[in-house]
């Protein structure tokens, strides 16, 4: 028989049992915290590195010469003026068409299709195109736009091929940013006589702006990285000229022979700087990389501030 | 107008569409004269030399290796950085890290590719003296890097997505914090991450700069990491390189391998939504 005495020795003994457990536990918590810590510190710590190791072996070659020379066989007198003309020339296509597209798509997708099997097959398609591998919007381009279309391996082609790839960001963008819409406004406009497409332009696209402008922002900056499907369609890298001027000074004032001009771009010049032997065109690289790291994480952050600053901004 | 939107719409379809008849139309006459069973029994992988062997195992070979090392970094790194940011940091700390470590995903890959060649393969082969100029170890590394947030942003979403009602369950039982994440919420949770780690491993799959500049482009059949080979991607941008006449044999092997590609990517997106539907509806 157990006294009353033992029972609070053994419930004491337990309760020292279970307080060991439990400090185990919060120490064992203390330093999965720190572990956790450290580590998404030390992953970030790569971006730095990378931006530092650019930085430490292209800064140097930063000039107004490396900006405003062509590609060169000596390293030293190499630039990127074609690169980085190429690159705003192929955005300009790329935007043209993936953002009226894009948009147009979310806003039929999300405020005119009905609800079947139809529209079901347009998402799940949608899904998939944004986990299709770049290089095979490409070799799309290679066969589509450059043979079949005969367009050559001009910028028009890079910059369709591009548009291609980025069109799911804008689509799915402009979902989003029309979704957070509360459904009061809608009903407000056509409870004043609204059409659909009225309640759509006065209303709905104003609200949403902020939102599809990220999208845009973030799409853009995905297609001035990428350089596989350009490529694939046979973009040279070797481009001493700069493709006929947009801008005339004669009637009739614009000109779009720059469309089917050969190119280069920012990605495919450190591409092939990259693959070169030799430490002079290894910096030249560099110095063109730390171009693209900072347009390309500028470009992001602005996508990541304006999306915060639409958030706090907004109440229904 | 509706007509211009539904047009848009279904302008997405059509750029499947384009993709799927470019690769099929283009590819044709290569599986046409290329007998089907040797894909399979050749071991090299050589269609454009004198006497072509097509032995595509030796691309498939590359593929399988930078994934693989890919994933051993991002799978338990990614999944590091998801329970802990969604179990133990601070909401704000999360706040800000979150599109901070998205950031590695918008890096531009070529950048990544003169990373791994010109930074981390001299690091690796002060450790490792015999390591060649090339190799898939360096490239599946930085690549696994690139694809940690692929891991982390999802894998997070559906670890949060777990009711809050069966954490305060456990912590009532008297379990930890890590013993809540571990035996709670990530089981829990288990189809959103199984969702984002097959998502990741088709970004690797189909990630194609990295491993033309620091893999190497000759086609080789191995699997050891330490050597440098073509993965499928490499072998399109190899090829591209050169000169390439509509209709040559060039052209339509780049078409093949595009094929190949395309399917191997399809299988893993279908199966990672599949199974992030399957987890949606769980919860």
């Amino acid at each position: 028989m157990l006294s009353v005495g033992d029972f609070i020795v053994l419930a004491s003994q337990n309760l020292r049992k279970q307080e060991a457990r439990a400090s185990r536990r919060r120490s064992i918590d203390r330093w999965f915290g720190r572990i956790g810590l450290l580590f998404t510190i030390g992953t970030l710590g790569v971006l730095a590195i990378l931006l530092l190791n650019l930085a430490a072996s292209g800064l140097t070659r930063i000039d107004w010469q490396f900006l405003l020379s062509f590609p060169s066989r000596r390293a030293a007198e190499a630039g990127i003026l074609s690169a980085w003309v190429g690159t705003i020339l192929l955005m300009i296509v790329t935007a043209s068409v993936a953002v009226p597209l894009g948009v147009a798509a979310g806003i039929y997708l999300e405020e005119y299709a009905a609800k079947n099997k139809w529209t079901d097959f347009i998402e799940i398609n949608i899904a998939n195109l944004a986990g299709v591998p770049s290089i095979l919007y490409g070799l799309m381009a290679l066969g589509l736009f450059v043979y079949q279309f005969r367009f050559g391996q001009s910028v028009l082609a890079g910059g369709l091929a591009l548009a291609c790839l980025v069109l799911p960001i804008v689509i799915v963008a402009t979902r989003e940013a029309l979704r957070t819409i509360p459904a009061a406004i809608r009903e407000a406009a056509f409870a004043l006589g609204a059409t659909r497409w009225q309640a759509v332009w006065h209303h709905l696209l104003p609200y949403s702006t902020g939102g599809i402008a990220t999208g845009v922002i973030l799409a853009m900056s995905r297609a001035i990285g990428e350089s596989a499907p350009l490529i694939t369609i046979g973009a040279l890298t070797f481009i001493a000229f700069l493709p006929p001027a947009p801008i005339l000074s004669h009637a009739p004032f614009l000109s779009f022979d720059w469309l089917f001009s050969p190119f280069t771009a920012l990605p495919i010049q450190m591409f092939n700087w990259v693959s070169r032997p030799g430490e002079e065109f290894q910096s030249n690289a560099a110095a063109a990389g730390l171009f693209l790291m900072l347009i390309t994480l500028g470009m992001n952050g602005v996508a990541i501030l304006l999306r915060r600053h639409a958030q706090r901004n907004i109440k229904w | 107008m509706v007509w211009v939107l539904r047009f848009s719409g279904w302008a997405s379809v059509l750029v499947t569409f384009g993709i799927v008849v470019t690769l099929v139309t283009e590819s044709a006459p290569f599986f046409g004269h290329v007998p089907f069973r040797r894909l399979f029994t050749d071991t090299m992988w050589t269609p454009l030399f004198a006497e072509p062997q097509y032995g595509i195992g030796a691309l498939l070979a590359g593929t399988l290796v930078t994934t693989g090392v890919a994933l051993c970094v991002a799978i338990p790194l990614g999944t590091l950085l998801a329970i802990y940011l969604s179990e133990f940091a601070e909401p704000r700390f999360r706040e800000v890290v979150k599109p901070m470590l998205e950031l590695l995903s918008a890096v531009p890959t070529v950048v990544y590719g003169y990373f791994a060649l010109l930074t981390l393969t001299p690091l690796l082969q002060k450790i490792y003296p015999d390591l060649p100029q090339f190799s898939m170890l360096s490239a599946g590394l930085i690549m696994g890097i690139m694809i940690i947030p692929y891991v982390t942003s999802l894998g997070e979403d559906s670890m949060r997505s777990v009711p809050m009602l069966l954490r305060e369950g456990a912590f009532a039982l008297g379990d930890g914090k890590l013993g809540v994440a571990l035996r709670v919420v990530f089981p829990g949770a288990f189809s959103g991450l199984a969702s984002a780690y097959v998502l990741a491993i088709s970004r690797a799959v189909g990630e194609t700069m990295i491993v033309a500049i620091a893999a190497g482009l000759q086609p080789r059949f191995t699997l050891n990491p330490l050597e440098s080979a073509a993965t499928v991607t490499a072998f399109i941008v190899q090829v591209s390189l050169g000169d390439l006449p509509h209709g040559s044999i060039g052209y339509q092997s780049i078409f093949a391998a595009g094929a190949v590609l395309f399917l191997m990517t399809l299988g893993f997106n279908l199966a990672g939504h599949a199974l992030r539907r399957r987890f949606h509806r769980a919860c």
